[in-house]
């Protein structure tokens, strides 16, 4: 990680809200929600930059805005307000939800991988594990069979899933399997950054451990930026470099993971590290 | 003629107004334009759409051919022959080469039609995206945007499976280079034949309410990989067993008195014609 150099992405005043707002919504937020009009602010003014090569963890309760952050940068969400830019778009110089449609889907398909924490919404869990890694190169544009079987099998091979079950579908594999087959899918065009959501979720210990050394070995292979969302204080600690602690759709804490782990100044991230102890 | 009908059955209003629905479709190669489909006395998915198209361009000078998977005589296209013909009084034909208007149903005839020729094609399902996405307002989104990543994807998904793409009929095509096209339920066979083709192909979806077309001399490609091309039903070794044509679409018929398992043209006039000539080539 390199502070000095240009950052991968950079989002500025994020916000993302349910319902229509009022004027007194900022001042009468009850959590996210406004106690004058129901409006629900997902996320609100939220900034935040990563870096090249850099592992940047997002953690916070369930609600606090983590996947919605994640997805409105996937474009599944569209944000209420708010800036993005990705180096590789542009130079960083144009947002990216201000992009067309057209040029939506290059950023999804060429610069962004994403694994969800529920695999269903990131597979086809009828088609191969081939055709999965294969749609994200069919998306960026080629049009060679050969090339793509050929992509895919380096990519199973990576992330440890037998070559021999690549025409297998998903819905046949464990959970630990089904999100090694997203994160080989999510690496299919060798993105500069990917976004992880809640990855171990749900999974047993020895497999969160598989996929955690599987992502902490991308990383040093791939050189790529991750964004890492999670509940889970261990798998912070354990990849991310730098943290940020959100709480009811704001950032609340940032800094070091160390710092952050080790010396909480947020009420919240105290509660949050002495709940684990 | 039954004069207690207008002439073509449907009103002059309806008439114009598919084909004002036919030049947009001429106009858009390829691009499916919803129409009001009218009521007619045959149930939706006979062939509606077809015979809107049909009544909507017939004139008295129309000679009028309708064929069924390639048969002139099945029951399908017999009623259709005798219900245009009730309200219209033009003449119809078996004979390709005579007919100015040809209406089909799931093939396209063997011999390559003339520029004074239009062939309508009967459609099920016009959506070539359907089988990926059951969305109206998705497929629309996708042709508008040109994103067609989700059916080549299921013609590789058919390569890692079978090895091969299975798609026997209705094997999608890129039309202009614009939008992927559904051809009706052709044999991947006939796919060829759209390409610069001299005659105008017109597609009437009558339950699904849309017309589609591709107007003569456009460039129509079979979906394929680069390193995968697109294949047609090969019938190497086989033959037909009425005119001995081996360059032809064939039926397999099987005689489960015998046991035996036999090949015959799809196209009926077709087979009759070549028939015919070996004949006259006998006779003189």
């Amino acid at each position: 990680m390199n502070l000095q150099e240009k950052p991968v992405l950079k989002i500025q005043n994020l916000t993302v809200r349910y319902g229509d707002g009022c004027p007194e919504c900022q001042n009468s937020l009850e959590k996210n929600r406004c106690s004058k009009c129901g409006t629900v602010w997902a996320a609100n003014e939220v900034s935040l930059e990563v870096y090249p090569g850099e592992v940047l963890g997002i953690v916070g309760e369930s609600g606090s805005g983590k996947s919605t952050l994640m997805k409105s940068l996937y474009f599944d969400f569209e944000p209420t307000s708010g800036s993005a830019y990705l180096q590789d778009y542009k130079n960083g110089e144009k947002n990216i939800w201000e992009a067309s449609a057209a040029e939506r889907r290059m950023i999804r398909n060429n610069l962004m991988g994403m694994v969800y924490q529920n695999p269903i919404l990131g597979l086809r869990m009828d088609y191969s594990s081939a055709s999965n890694i294969a749609e994200k190169i069919i998306s960026a544009g080629s049009r060679n069979a050969g090339q793509m079987t050929e992509r895919a099998k380096e990519l199973l091979k990576a992330v440890e899933i037998l070559t021999s079950r690549m025409g297998e579908a998903p819905k046949n594999f464990s959970g630990g399997m089904q999100q090694r087959v997203q994160i080989s899918k999510a690496l299919a065009n060798n993105p500069s950054l990917l976004l992880l959501d809640e990855v171990t979720t749900g999974l047993d210990l020895s497999v969160q451990a598989k996929v955690l050394d599987l992502i902490r070995k991308i990383k040093a292979q791939y050189g790529i930026s991750i964004l890492l969302v999670s509940h889970d204080l261990a798998v912070i600690r354990m990849l991310a470099d730098r943290t940020i602690v959100m709480l009811d759709g704001r950032i609340v804490e940032s800094g070091l993971t160390d710092q952050v782990l080790e010396d909480p100044q947020h009420a919240y991230t105290q509660q949050l590290v002495h709940s684990l102890l | 003629m039954n004069k207690e009908y207008n002439y073509a059955f449907l009103d002059e209003g309806s008439k114009r107004e598919i084909r004002r629905c036919t030049l947009k479709a001429v106009a858009i190669p390829g691009y499916q334009v919803p129409f009001g489909s009218r009521e007619l006395p045959i149930g939706r998915g006979w062939g509606t759409g077809g015979i809107q198209l049909t009544l909507s361009l017939i004139g008295p000078d129309d000679v009028l051919k309708v064929i069924d998977q390639g048969s002139d005589e099945s029951v399908n296209a017999v009623n259709i022959k005798k219900f245009v013909g009730l309200c219209t009084d033009v003449p119809t034909t078996t004979k390709t080469g005579d007919a100015t208007l040809i209406q089909t149903r799931h093939r396209i005839p063997e011999i390559p039609l003339r520029n004074d020729q239009i062939l309508i094609l009967q459609v099920p399902i016009p959506e070539p995206l359907r089988v990926v996405e059951p969305k109206e307002e998705v497929t629309k989104k996708m042709h508008a945007e040109k994103d067609y990543a989700p059916i080549w994807l299921q013609l590789y998904e058919s390569l890692i499976k079978y090895g091969k793409v299975t798609i026997s009929s209705e094997y999608p095509c890129m039309v202009e280079g614009r939008y992927i096209m559904n051809p009706s339920p052709i044999p991947k066979f006939d796919n060829p034949k759209l390409h610069q083709s001299e005659c105008l192909y017109l597609f009437g979806a009558g339950r699904e309410k849309k017309i589609y077309a591709i107007p003569p001399h456009t460039e129509v490609v079979s979906l394929a990989f680069d390193d995968v091309p697109f294949e047609k039903e090969h019938f190497e070794g086989k033959r037909c067993r009425l005119c001995g044509s081996t360059d032809t679409y064939l039926d397999e018929m099987f005689d489960s008195a015998t046991g035996q398992r036999y090949y015959q043209c799809s196209d009926t006039s077709y087979c009759k014609e070549v028939r015919e000539r070996g004949r006259e080539v006998r006779t003189v």
